[in-house]
């Protein structure tokens, strides 16, 4: 699969994504379903939700899941092109940004503009979280552990890396 | 050792840079800005709490990863462009490596029935904490009196979430659309 064509598709959509990606990654998750399952059809509901899976335990930024995509789709070289182009246009332009950002510190625009942009990441982080809920979701377990693990993060802070080891395990040894 | 004054920032050398965000990426489990506010400011003194805060601010604005923003804006502004890719290899190549290890592994025994499992209940999971996180940030908003930003943010939600509508698109429309009525509702 690791043909020209494949890599170029990865690099456009994913240096376009970067630019739309407000709230992180995870805010494109529901694009990157799209793009990987639905219209390319490069892999399976399930191997996204693996992706996914892999990408929240690995340690490190979320965005590490448009590695394992790329990787999936076009090997190392899948992996690297996925990776830059998710995070180039956005870096350049945050380096430049960077500087104006701090020109206009005052400025009454920005202020409006920032809080203009808040509701329409809150809108997408949710549509990602009903996306992948509904991908992964997909048994009466699964809905169970979802809902668990929401709620002891939510109400006990706990820290999610074990409610995700006792989840592990218990799938691995199959008690659930 | 470093000043414990607070006010004495240090300057970080580029190996510095690399280390540090390296350590960030491989320890900031579950909250990765936390972690970098915590050596940034408290810890080596790189950044008044003041800067921090300001650069998050910008980062959470600019689209894309907010914490690889973070990087590239941090280490252009102590190194310029080879700050800056310092930065990003220091913080994206520990996971990256991560990645290409279990991705490898995956693909030679992702159709185990154990592993198929194991991932499921840890997808599973992880959609849990997605839940808890959105509910945790929506609280700010759900206390103001229901208005615009309500609206965008429900538009937005209903045309990614249950239309599944392109995300450029949708955004190009609600972008210019959420600034203008900001911008109304103020006058």
């Amino acid at each position: 699969m690791k043909d020209d064509g494949v890599v170029w598709a990865l690099a456009g959509h994913f240096a376009l994504m970067s630019l739309f990606a407000m709230g992180g990654a995870n805010a494109a998750l529901p694009e990157m379903y799209r793009l990987a399952v639905e219209t390319k059809q490069w892999m399976t509901d399930r191997q996204f939700a693996d992706m996914f899976a892999i990408a929240q335990v690995t340690p490190g930024p979320n965005v590490i899941v448009v590695t394992m995509i790329g990787y999936h789709v076009a090997g190392i070289a899948g992996a690297v092109v996925a990776t830059v182009s998710m995070c180039g246009p956005t870096c350049v332009l945050a380096y430049f940004v960077g500087g104006l950002w701090d020109r206009f510190k005052n400025a009454p625009w920005r202020v409006i503009v920032q809080n203009a942009l808040v509701p329409l990441s809150l809108g997408l982080i949710g549509a990602s979280t009903l996306v992948i809920t509904q991908v992964v979701a997909s048994s009466w377990t699964a809905a169970g552990l979802t809902a668990g693990t929401a709620l002891l993060t939510y109400f006990f802070r706990m820290n999610p890396i074990w409610i995700f080891l006792a989840a592990a395990l218990s799938g691995l040894f199959g008690l659930i | 050792m470093p000043s414990r004054d607070p006010a004495v920032k240090v300057e970080p050398s580029r190996l510095q840079i690399l280390i540090a965000f390296a350590t960030i990426s491989l320890f900031g489990f579950g909250g990765v800005l936390a972690w970098s506010r915590r050596m940034m400011v408290d810890d080596r003194r790189w950044m008044t709490a003041e800067e921090f805060n300001d650069l998050y601010a910008l980062c959470n604005f600019l689209p894309g990863p907010n914490i690889v923003n973070f990087s590239a804006v941090f280490g252009g502004r102590i190194g310029g462009v080879a700050g800056a890719l310092t930065a990003l290899v220091g913080l994206l190549g520990p996971p990256f490596a991560v990645v290409l290890g279990i991705g490898t592994l995956y693909a030679y025994f992702g159709a185990f029935d154990a592993l198929r499992r194991m991932f499921a209940a840890v997808a599973a999971a992880a959609a849990g904490l997605l839940i808890s996180t959105i509910i945790k940030m929506l609280a700010p908003l759900m206390r103001e009196r229901f208005g615009a930003s309500h609206v965008t943010m429900a538009g937005v939600f209903v045309a990614i979430g249950v239309l599944r509508w392109p995300l450029h698109w949708v955004l190009a429309a609600a972008i210019p659309a959420s600034i203008a009525l900001a911008w109304w509702r103020r006058r």
